[in-house]
């Protein structure tokens, strides 16, 4: 059985890693803007939500609702203060903003938090488990986490496939000066996009705080593993980044299972891997 | 500095009328002033181990490391439009391959720099093809996932010291070439004269470094590789091959980049994992200094070296708030000085000490 | 009677270079105007700066007295001037209906065109609507471009050579709908290379040459001669 739980584990680890990549892929795809603070403002929203349980004291799905609100302004001021100013054709200027601002929020965070590890407290649930079969049972919290992934993708998909917003989005990352002709205001579209993707992100950070414990220094690590599962996936398709995570996680759990010290490494081997046989990915959008 | 002329012949009857024949020029009087003064810094920062105390020294080769770093970087990213933020892995190889050089092969650390450039080149070769095939802006991620795929695998190698790493002994590192020369000629400890000579090594490559990139920007090759960033598709249909170009770039750029990393880890005789492939150390610091001095400038990482030498000095000891200002700096000067302290000077004042741009002018 | 779109001494400029010397141009409600001219006589760069996309001194357009010279083309679209761009550019992210949906963004102005207002006019369309727009034909995808623009209900159409690159054929079929799209109030403005279908289809017209109107009047009024010497500048 253990080579079985090894594979279900892989599969709920890989939920988490779809939920980094959900907000990396959503900008990337509409405005062609890698954000190399992905991960530290993960780390934020994880910090945020932290502080609001423990300090505020409130419990966490009010946390969760007012880190959504807080991360989502504060995306949308990033974009139309920051970012905007620096998207053009020239990748080098965003590349270095969205580098320093990673600096700067993680050792802001060091400078805030300090270095001890934290943890979300979700109560009961995250130590409780169900049992699938008899003699396998997972973590529930693992298991929401998978839950949490594939509700998103299924929410972001709504948005974008069925929505106006969505058809701006889509409108705006084929042609942004014909779509300012269909009235559609570039900027805005552009800061609530950003806005979105810290949203999701802050639900990634949820997650993954309850899972794991977290302290300042790992940001870094999660915009990797976003990206990964973003080019495992495909690039282009929500469902793909979704089949990205499982594949990463699947191969970090698999390489753990061997030894201990391969865990990470076999995810970064696996992207290497892919990156040479499928450069597209293992599940790239139908369009080119 | 020099002229490099083109004439663009007139014909008979037209020469012997005096009339001016064109020239293609780089150079200008005040660059000519800046090669002579470039020159005599150079001779007394090589004199300057007679004087300085090690302390100096040290931070010298902290200034001369981290000048080199920002070139490199700066021709790569800047002017060849990889923005890598893997350097780390260059440095982190290049000094784990002097490390494998000392312990294992027993090779004289003099001799194992270039060869510790030559791993890292070997490396960046075969990661290359790989890594190009991400778009634009992904292959900066795509750098970084390389650099800790290599430092995961660097802490594998239980013969050097694993995830903990280790750290030579001075002992082995006394019989070093020109270590007894340097302690005869200014009378040093062997620990203070290792420093000396990796001085004069460090300056030696950032000398090296700056001006091979120089002449790589006004060479036909840099000429392409300027015309592919601003329009690969362009440039392709006049006939550059900028894959080509862009690869033997990255290459260089790592062999170079792999020699400072086994340079700053000789200096420091002890090596680990997370230190030598650091992206903090290696690539955060490098950026900073590229952009606050003036990107695809020769002189931005110069200024920028230097500001951030006077940084470190006063702010260091603030640890994480020294990076937060760092770091809000180089995004302020993104976004209101994008060409950075030196390119604002040079568009103001019209100065280039290092010019790269051509223009044609009247020859007597 | 004030025109509805009133453009005076327009000078207009793609970074150094003029494009656009003085122009004066008016359209009255519910007309139809085109404007004609060789090629890189201007009639495009004049059609961008209508709708905002290149930006001009603010009172050298005014649209119902107001002036618009230098507004955003989202804003101006919202107020009812709505172009149809020069080669279709259609969202090829977007299925046909969903290509005519993102017309009607603003969401201000809700008649008379709604999706089952331009089915009527392109049934075609309607069996189509699920597909993608990159396996329309080209007279389709024209239609496309025309739908999409008339969902936002404008008051005036700006039509950039919508007959470009399509079979005689085709085009006939898409002038025959002019009338229709007129009925409902809009005035429309005609930027052709093609004089004599422009023509046929104008109450008045406009020639221009080098940046500068070098003649305008009624279609019949002007004879053949009088045209060719203002369009080639003879």
């Amino acid at each position: 059985m253990s080579g079985f739980d090894t594979i279900i584990e892989g599969v709920l680890l890989g939920g988490v890693y779809a939920l980094f990549a959900l907000g990396l892929s959503l900008i990337f795809g509409i405005m062609r803007l890698v954000n190399l603070a992905h991960g530290d403002l993960i780390l934020l929203a994880a910090y945020l939500v932290f502080s609001a349980t423990t300090v505020l004291g409130v419990p966490l799905a009010v946390a969760t609702l007012l880190v959504v609100a807080t991360m989502f302004v504060l995306g949308f001021v990033l974009q139309r203060l920051v970012l905007e100013r620096v998207l053009g054709d020239d990748i080098l200027p965003p590349l270095l903003v969205t580098f320093g601002l990673s600096i700067v929020i993680q050792n802001g965070l060091l400078l805030g938090y300090g270095a001890d590890s934290r943890r979300l407290q979700a109560g009961a649930f995250e130590s409780s488990s169900v049992t699938l079969a008899p003699g396998l049972s997972v973590g529930l919290a693992p298991l929401a986490a998978l839950v949490t992934a594939v509700a998103a993708v299924t929410l972001l998909q709504l948005i974008f496939y069925r929505t106006s917003l969505g058809r701006a989005f889509r409108a705006t990352a084929d042609s942004p000066a014909i779509a300012q002709l269909m009235g559609i205001n570039e900027r805005n579209v552009y800061a609530v996009a950003v806005g979105l993707s810290l949203a999701v992100s802050v639900i990634a950070a949820i997650v993954f705080g309850i899972r794991a414990s977290f302290d300042p220094s790992i940001g870094p690590a999660r915009l990797l593993y976003a990206f990964e599962a973003v080019i495992i996936g495909g690039l282009g398709s929500l469902w793909g980044t979704l089949a990205g995570g499982i594949v990463l996680g699947l191969a970090q759990a698999i390489g753990g299972r061997l030894n201990p010290e391969w865990q990470i490494l076999a995810g970064h081997l696996t992207f290497l891997a892919v990156l040479m046989v499928r450069p597209r990915g293992l599940f790239p959008a139908r369009r080119t | 500095m020099s002229v490099e002329s083109i004439p663009i012949p007139a014909s008979r009857e037209d020469r012997s009328l005096e009339v001016p024949v064109w020239q293609m020029r780089v150079g200008t009087r005040l660059s000519r002033i800046a090669a002579v003064i470039g020159v005599v810094v150079v001779l007394a920062l090589a004199a300057l181990p007679a004087i300085a105390s090690r302390n100096l020294i040290q931070d010298l080769i902290f200034v001369l490391t981290m000048l080199t770093l920002a070139q490199l970087w700066n021709a790569l990213a800047g002017w060849g439009g990889l923005v890598s933020v893997g350097q780390q892995a260059f440095v982190g190889l290049g000094a784990y391959a002097l490390f494998a050089g000392i312990v294992m092969l027993g090779l004289d650390p003099v001799v194992a720099i270039p060869l510790a450039g030559l791993f890292a080149a070997l490396i960046a070769a075969v990661l290359g093809p790989l890594l190009f095939r991400l778009e634009g802006p992904y292959f900066a991620i795509g750098s970084w996932v390389a650099a800790e795929a290599l430092r995961l695998i660097c802490a594998q190698f239980k013969s050097l010291g694993g995830g903990t790493g280790m750290s030579i002994s001075p002992g082995e590192l006394s019989q070093m070439v020109g270590l007894k020369t340097v302690q005869a000629l200014l009378g040093l400890r062997p620990a203070a004269a290792r420093d000396v000579l990796v001085y004069w090594l460090a300056l030696a490559l950032a000398v090296l470094v700056t001006l091979g990139i120089y002449a790589f920007m006004r060479s036909r090759m840099g000429l392409a590789l300027a015309a592919s960033r601003d329009n690969a598709a362009a440039a392709r249909s006049v006939g550059v091959r900028t894959a080509r170009i862009r690869h033997a770039l990255w290459i260089a750029v790592a062999f170079a980049t792999g020699m400072v990393g086994a340079m700053v880890y000789l200096q420091k005789a002890r090596i680990s994992p997370d230190a030598a492939f650091s992206v903090t150390d290696w690539t955060a610091y490098v950026i900073f200094i590229v952009v606050i001095g003036g990107v695809r400038t020769i002189e931005g990482p110069m200024v920028g070296v230097l500001l951030l030498w006077g940084l470190v000095t006063y702010l260091a000891q603030y640890g994480s708030l020294y990076l937060v200002v760092l770091g809000s700096l180089a995004i302020l000067i993104m976004l209101f000085m994008p060409k950075g302290v030196w390119g604002e000077v040079a568009r103001r004042r019209h100065v280039q000490l290092f010019p790269t741009q051509r223009w044609l002018a009247r020859s007597r | 009677m004030t025109a509805l779109l009133d453009v005076t001494a327009l000078d207009a400029f793609y970074g150094d270079f003029q494009a656009l010397f003085g122009i004066d141009f008016e359209l009255r409600e519910g007309e139809a105007v085109a404007v004609i001219g060789a090629n890189g006589a201007g009639k495009s760069t004049m059609l961008k700066s209508l709708a905002g996309l290149v930006r001009n001194r603010p009172d050298s357009i005014r649209f119902s007295g107001r002036p618009i010279g230098d507004a955003p083309a989202a804003s101006i679209v919202r107020l009812g001037l709505a172009l149809v761009p020069e080669g279709r550019q259609l969202f090829p992210s977007l299925s046909v209906e969903e290509n005519l949906l993102i017309g009607a963004y603003g969401g201000e102005r809700t008649t008379p065109w709604d999706l089952a207002a331009v089915y009527r006019m392109f049934p075609v369309l309607k069996e189509r609507r699920r597909g993608a727009v990159t396996a329309l034909s080209g007279g389709q995808q024209q239609m496309v471009a025309i739908g999409r623009a008339l969902m936002s209900n404008p008051s005036v159409l700006l039509c950039d050579e919508i007959s470009l690159g399509l079979a005689p054929i085709v085009v006939e079929d898409i002038y025959r709908m002019l009338p229709q799209i007129r009925a409902g109030g809009t005035a429309v403005v005609l930027v052709e290379q093609d004089i004599a279908r422009a023509l046929r289809a104008a109450d008045r017209f406009y020639c221009l040459q080098e940046g500068r109107v070098t003649l305008s009047g009624r279609p019949n009024d002007v004879d053949q001669e009088t045209i060719r010497a203002a369009y080639f500048g003879t």
